[in-house]
Parts: C-alpha cells; sequence; structure tokens
C-alpha cells in the first residue's frame, strides 16, 4: 500500500517537472508572440506605406486600381506581415487580456519613429522623441503585471495545475479543474 | 459643423475599434490558449474553433466599419488629428470595456499604462 502511494507521488512529481518545463518553454514563445505582433505591425504599416506612395494617388471612384494595387511587390509583402499580424494578435489575446496585449506591442509605434529617425534620417520633433518616452514607460508599466486576470477558458488550465489542485486536495487530476482562481492561472502565463 | 462632423467620425472610429477589439478578445479566449490546443489538438482543431466562433466575424465587421469611417473621416480632416485621436481614444475605450465586458482586472497600473500610451501615441502621430 505504501509502496502503491510512493509510486503514484513519484509519477506526480515526474509530471510536474515535465510540466513546468513545458511552461517555461511556452513562456518564452509568448514573449516571441509579442515581440511578433509589434514587429510584423509595424513592418507591413510601413512596407504596405511605401508600396501605396509609388503607385500614387488613387480615386476612390476607381475601385479596380485598388484591387491592382495587390500586384505590387511592396503592398503584396505588407499585407502577407499584417495577416502574420493579426495571427500573432488573436494568439496573443488567446492567453492575454486586451488591456495587457495592446500596451505591450504599442512598442510598434516606437519601432516606426525609431526606423523614421535612423534609417529614413528624418527629423523627429522633441514631442515625438516625448511620445517615445511616455509608450515606452506605459509597456514598462505592463511588463511586471500579470498578463491573464480575467476568468479563464478550461482550456487554459494547464496539466501543471491540475495535477497541483489534485496533490492538493488528494482527488485525481482534472476533478478540480473548474474551481481554480484566475489567480493561479496567472501564474502559468507570461509571467513565469 | 465641420469640427463636428470630424469628432463624430473620429468617435465612431474609436467605438468601432473597442467593439472589434473586444469581440476578437472575447472569442480568443473561448478558442483557448492556442499554444495549449496546438500541442494537444493540432493546428486543424485551433482553425476550426477559430473559424467556427460568430465573435470573430463580428468582430472582424466591426473593424471593417471602423477602417471605412477612417477612410470617410480623412475626407473630412486631417490625418495628423483623425489617426491619433481615434487610436488614443481607442486606448482608453479599450480598458474600460474590457473591465466591463471581459471582466478583467484593470488595476492602477494598467489604467496608467493605457493613459500614457494613448498620450505617446496623440503626441507621435500628431
Amino acid at each position: 500500500m505504501f509502496a502503491r502511494c510512493a509510486q503514484v507521488r513519484q509519477r506526480q512529481r515526474r509530471a510536474l517537472q515535465d510540466d513546468s518545463t513545458t511552461e517555461c518553454q511556452v513562456t518564452f514563445r509568448k514573449y516571441l508572440v509579442l515581440a511578433g505582433v509589434t514587429v510584423f505591425g509595424a513592418a507591413g504599416d510601413s512596407v504596405l506605406s511605401h508600396g501605396m506612395k509609388q503607385l500614387g494617388s488613387i480615386s476612390i471612384h476607381d475601385l479596380p486600381s485598388v484591387i491592382f494595387a495587390v500586384l505590387n511587390p511592396f503592398v503584396a509583402l505588407g499585407i502577407v506581415l499584417l495577416l502574420a499580424f493579426i495571427v500573432l494578435n488573436m494568439t496573443a489575446l488567446s492567453w492575454a487580456d486586451l488591456t495587457y496585449v495592446l500596451p505591450a506591442t504599442s512598442m510598434g509605434y516606437v519601432l516606426l519613429a525609431l526606423s523614421a529617425r535612423f534609417i529614413l534620417h528624418e527629423q523627429v520633433s522633441v514631442m515625438r522623441w516625448l511620445g517615445i518616452v511616455l509608450i515606452s514607460g506605459g509597456v514598462g508599466f505592463i511588463a511586471g503585471s500579470p498578463a491573464l486576470t480575467s476568468h479563464a477558458h478550461e482550456d487554459q488550465r494547464s496539466p501543471l495545475l491540475a495535477a497541483q489542485d489534485a496533490a492538493r486536495n488528494g482527488a485525481p487530476a482534472g476533478a478540480s479543474d473548474h474551481d481554480a482562481p484566475a489567480e493561479e492561472v496567472i501564474s502559468g502565463g507570461v509571467e513565469s | 459643423m465641420k469640427h463636428a462632423y470630424i469628432w463624430g467620425g473620429i468617435l465612431t472610429i474609436a467605438f468601432f475599434s473597442v467593439v472589434g477589439d473586444v469581440l476578437l478578445a472575447r472569442a480568443m479566449k473561448q478558442v483557448g490558449d492556442v499554444h495549449a490546443l496546438l500541442r494537444r489538438a493540432g493546428l486543424w482543431t485551433v482553425v476550426g474553433r477559430v473559424l467556427t466562433n460568430p465573435n470573430i466575424f463580428m468582430g472582424v465587421a466591426a473593424m471593417t466599419v471602423a477602417f471605412f469611417t477612417l477612410l470617410f473621416a480623412l475626407s473630412w480632416g486631417d490625418l495628423s488629428l483623425v489617426a491619433p485621436a481615434a487610436a488614443s481614444l481607442t486606448f482608453i475605450g479599450n480598458a474600460f470595456a474590457a473591465k466591463v465586458f471581459l471582466h478583467e482586472k484593470v488595476d492602477r497600473r494598467r489604467w496608467i499604462a493605457a493613459v500614457l500610451v494613448a498620450t505617446g501615441v496623440a503626441l507621435l502621430a500628431g
């Protein structure tokens, strides 16, 4: 009887270790996703803008020319980059709050201003530098806060948390899936 | 009168952007953590769940309305006013809407972040 309990505990401990490793990998991926949202959004906007400027002004009464604008390689690349932005943004929204994702990815505005200054050698006014400082400050405020505060979908419950609940309650894993407070889910988010 | 049109347009853009963001965020919470789903059930399950969620389509529709309102607003007012004002209002509106409709805990830190980013965007694009 004792031997069987020891075996079960050992198995649980191993499962916890495996899951914590997976959580760490996902955490790194989550940072990559946020960085991807920022970079693809900024790059998509600037490439699309460059392509549209090459085409010149388009009248709203001449809709076919808008469709043919897709044939411009810069416009096509801009659309692909913005599609990647949308997919990554939706991915980020699946595991983080809206009020976390929006400020965290607003560094794209800063990237655009910095690329205008250092790549395109445009003049950046004092007000714009102040804007960059404020956005960076806002991102800094968000960086230390939990990624998810709302009640998560049950699919977001990691096996690690289910195993922790089971170990605490002495019930089989998954039995307490619906009772988990949101704060526990937070600990498995970007913060960990 | 022209100012009324411009600010009406800006408020409409911000409203539909917030509606779109909130609907997309709600839809993705209903779909579940994409990383975990990909690991457990594969890509097609994720794609299926996303494409069968009505909130996604309503969110995209709201964002489309916001985009076309932006086009109209740009014909009435300057880009340097319309774009940053709409973006800033969207940031603040999202914080309110996320608290009310998505039940996110928008604490003082998140409010400060939203206000800083909104002000920064207004200064950057203005």
